[in-house]
């Protein structure tokens, strides 16, 4: 599977047209990587460091973001708050596409009663939301990050699913694959090295998707308090505890509620940047 | 369509960051003026309506106000007759004669008999089916009805701290199903539950009180308890109106409810600790449990949770219990990094150990605790692990079950009596649920049972306080501050030295001929 780099960011669309919702999306996406990375390489604060003589100090240069009811630094767990996010984001999308694409293929190329079987099961895990499908398997299994990782996973596995599997349909049937039989390729052969290359565009679109939504579904979780398990910060699980302290601090919220919304619109403009070009043909 | 898709997504960040800050600080008070009704706002469910069968704190300060006991606690903590008028004690204690008030009547309108009296209180004392629903009247060698208006109790032996029990709830003789059909005498009287959402209770108009013979008749027609979950809402539910009343906000909900409201401040009236499974490795070892305690900053604690404003407790007393209440106790552990971790080493445990402190996700305070506790803990190598759980798996795997290694809650009192904090201690108490046993406790807290002398008596109890300050049962921290905020609409929240909510106190503001 190749998938042509310098195809992804490319610029410009076919017609000439700059795509700015790629370069936005490059942008805000990389000003968020860079915080994180410093945040991990060389956090301003230690984020569990508690000075209550100090709490609700407002924002300044030594505090960025002013300090949370702790006398912690907010702009450092922001930091951190945001790798957390992103390693469950990341996490959640990982299981969600492995779960999908090994369904979605299995159903899409062979069809038939595993077909069936498969999507009506598939089917009935799409009827839940997919927050509240996690709910109950965090509540099953207990809260903590790889749990929610799991469980947020688990959840992410039917949209991915459908999506491969349609895309598999789409080209089982195509003459390229019909050469490829010919020429005596297998089963795995055909699903991994003619099917899903054709099948990444679409697939890179959705993840960025994915990563969005898995991204608001942690911030949802741990704002139920059976997300990531204190002190170890999570954006929604600090915008939770902000809360309760919006009139008197309102800066706390305003950290990891920035970041999250930078976070999802870079992911946001990267994912349409992307499906823009598609559309274009730059990736062919 | 795809352009306006991502614009789409732009707009509605920009908006649901603006409705955060807007919903924070708009809101200027429903400008109500009925105050024929009130809605309180509470945590947590009740766990059960049926008097006997309940074991958490926020049911009982409820169920207060519809059911009564013989006798029944005042705001000064003295315990007054209810359906009883008046009782005598004979000179051992061992013998308690009731006589019942005239015109007190269940919710059904039926009069109150001595042998109601007699079917509530066997029922609590019938230890036929496993532990007895009130432990405390196995010590009770019969219970008699010796007229209609006469309820006579003997003890087995003197206990002149058995009064303070018969605040148990009086249900009728002939009804069932308490749980679904609660029926009582107090001043109001249930109408509907929804499990998880609320309780409606109104006025009972056949009341025996009248404001003059020790009974208060209720001020306010119809209440409704609306059960808020998400503490982040309370504040902006008071303010909208969709609540009137809250029991115990945290210092800074309360300062930020602003014109319009009226803020009362007491203390929760329980003991904050973080409490250990005694009987569970590392913390059978009395060591380890002393070097957690010097290893403890309250201050830090009290300052991150309560700006402050706690009282700090160093043994399973809080301070509205004043004859009992030591102060002292507090300093018995002073932060010590040194010694805790000296203390660490001796027990075997020179690298520190691992474990999990659960505690409930609905009480932030708890929550905030643990997370200080967690910081404090690394100093000497120990490594705590926070695991939020939902109340009522805090109440089952916790209280119940007893499979946790540490906790952080507060546990409160039922009676004003000092065995309603010190009895859960003793090695075979049902609701010793840290599984605490040491034989020189036990020893104790039975001689103060039998003691009869008062001075004596007080004297063996605090001796019992000094015991679980010496052991270091828990990690005793603090009486938090408590805070009920409610609409300038009402008047007259008056606390308790008891986890209770009184409201029949509540009245409308300016309604003078209501005092």
């Amino acid at each position: 599977m190749v998938i042509d780099m310098t195809g992804i960011l490319n610029w410009k669309t076919e017609s000439g047209k700059t795509n700015w919702y790629l370069v936005l999306g490059t942008g805000i996406t990389g000003f968020v990587l860079s915080l994180i990375f410093i945040g991990l390489l060389h956090p301003p604060y230690d984020i569990e460091a508690m000075d209550t003589a100090h709490k609700f100090a407002g924002g300044s240069l030594r505090h960025l973001f002013g300090t949370d009811n702790f006398g912690r630094d907010v702009f450092s767990r922001v930091l951190a708050g945001g790798f957390t996010t992103m390693k469950i984001a990341a996490g959640t999308v990982a299981v969600g596409l492995l779960g999908g694409v090994l369904i979605g293929a299995v159903t899409g190329y062979f069809g038939g009663l595993t077909d069936e079987l498969l999507m009506r099961i598939n089917d009935t895990l799409f009827a839940f939301p997919s927050v509240l499908l996690a709910l109950v398997i965090v509540s099953l299994f207990g809260s903590g990050t790889s749990h929610v990782i799991w469980a947020l996973g688990i959840a992410f596995v039917p949209s991915f699913a459908r999506m491969v599997r349609s895309e598999f349909l789409r080209y089982k049937n195509s003459d390229f694959i019909a050469g490829a039989k010919l020429q005596g390729a297998g089963a795995l052969r055909i699903m991994t090295h003619h099917i899903l290359p054709n099948a990444a565009p679409v697939l890179m679109s959705s993840v960025m998707i994915g990563f969005n939504n898995a991204v608001l579904a942690e911030a949802g979780l741990s704002y139920l308090g059976i997300g990531v398990q204190p002190p170890e910060p999570s954006l929604g699980s600090m915008l939770s505890e902000a809360q309760s302290y919006l009139v008197s601090a309102p800066l706390y919220a305003a950290g990891p509620g920035l970041m999250i919304i930078f976070m999802v619109l870079g992911f946001s403009l990267l994912a349409e940047g992307m499906s823009r070009e598609q559309l274009s043909g730059a990736w062919f | 369509m795809k352009k306006l898709r991502g614009y789409a997504v732009l707009i509605l960040m920009i908006l649901s960051a603006g409705a955060v800050v807007l919903s924070g600080c708009g809101a200027g008070g429903r400008q109500g003026t009925d105050t024929s009704s009130i809605t309180v706002g509470v945590a947590n469910d009740i766990d059960s309506m049926d008097p006997n069968k309940t074991v958490s704190a926020g049911t009982r300060e409820l169920l207060f106000n519809v059911y009564e006991g013989l006798v029944k606690p005042d705001s000064d903590g003295n315990l007054v007759p209810a359906v009883a008028s008046a009782y005598t004690v004979n000179e051992d204690a061992s013998i308690y004669t009731f006589t019942l008030r005239d015109g007190v009547t269940f919710h059904d309108g039926t009069p109150v008999t001595a042998d109601d009296v007699v079917y509530s209180i066997e029922r609590c004392a019938d230890a036929s089916s496993g532990n007895p629903l009130a432990p405390a009247f196995s010590s009770i060698a019969s219970v008699e009805a010796a007229d209609e208006k006469t309820v006579v109790i003997t003890l087995h032996e003197g206990d002149s701290e058995f009064l303070s029990y018969l605040t148990t709830a009086v249900v009728p003789k002939n009804g069932s199903d308490y749980e679904n059909h609660p029926i009582g005498t107090g001043p109001y009287r249930f109408v509907s539950r929804t499990p998880g959402d609320n309780i409606v209770l109104e006025k009972y108009d056949g009341y025996w009180g009248d404001g003059t013979n020790g009974g208060n008749p209720a001020q306010i027609a119809s209440v409704t308890v609306k059960i808020v979950t998400n503490a982040d809402t309370i504040v902006t539910n008071l303010k909208g109106g969709s609540i009137d009343l809250f029991l115990h906000l945290n210092s800074t909900q309360a300062s930020q409810l602003g014109d319009g409201f009226t803020v009362a401040e007491g203390t929760m009236n329980l003991v904050q600790a973080l409490y250990l499974n005694n009987a569970e490795k590392p913390f059978d070892d009395v060591r380890v449990r002393q070097a957690l305690c010097f290893a403890m900053e309250r201050t830090q604690i009290m300052e991150a949770v309560s700006d402050g404003g706690g009282t700090a407790l160093g043994s399973s007393v809080y301070p509205a219990y004043r004859k009992y209440f030591m102060p002292s106790l507090a300093d018995a552990y002073p932060t010590d990094t040194e010694k805790a971790k000296q203390l660490l080493s001796e027990a075997g445990y020179p690298d520190g150990f691992r474990f999990t402190i659960t505690v409930p996700s609905n009480y932030r305070q708890h929550v905030d605790t643990a997370t200080v506790l967690k910081e404090e803990f690394k100093k000497i190598g120990v490594t705590a692990d926070i695991e939020q759980v939902e109340w009522e798996t805090w109440l089952s795997d916790v209280y119940q079950n007893r499979s946790f290694s540490a906790t952080v809650i507060g546990v409160d009192a039922g009676t004003l009596s000092a065995t309603a904090l010190l009895g859960r201690f003793e090695s075979s108490a049902e609701n010793n649920f840290i599984n605490y046993s040491n034989a020189d406790y036990d020893k104790t807290y039975a001689e103060a049972l039998a003691e009869t002398d008062d001075e004596a008596k007080t004297a063996l109890f605090m001796r019992c306080e000094e015991i679980l300050s010496e052991d270091a049962a828990n990690v005793y921290i603090q009486d938090l501050p408590d805070f009920v905020g409610y609409s300038s609409r009402f008047t007259g929240y008056r606390f308790y030295p008891l986890y209770v909510c009184d409201l029949t106190m509540i009245r409308p503001a300016g309604d003078a001929a209501a005092q």
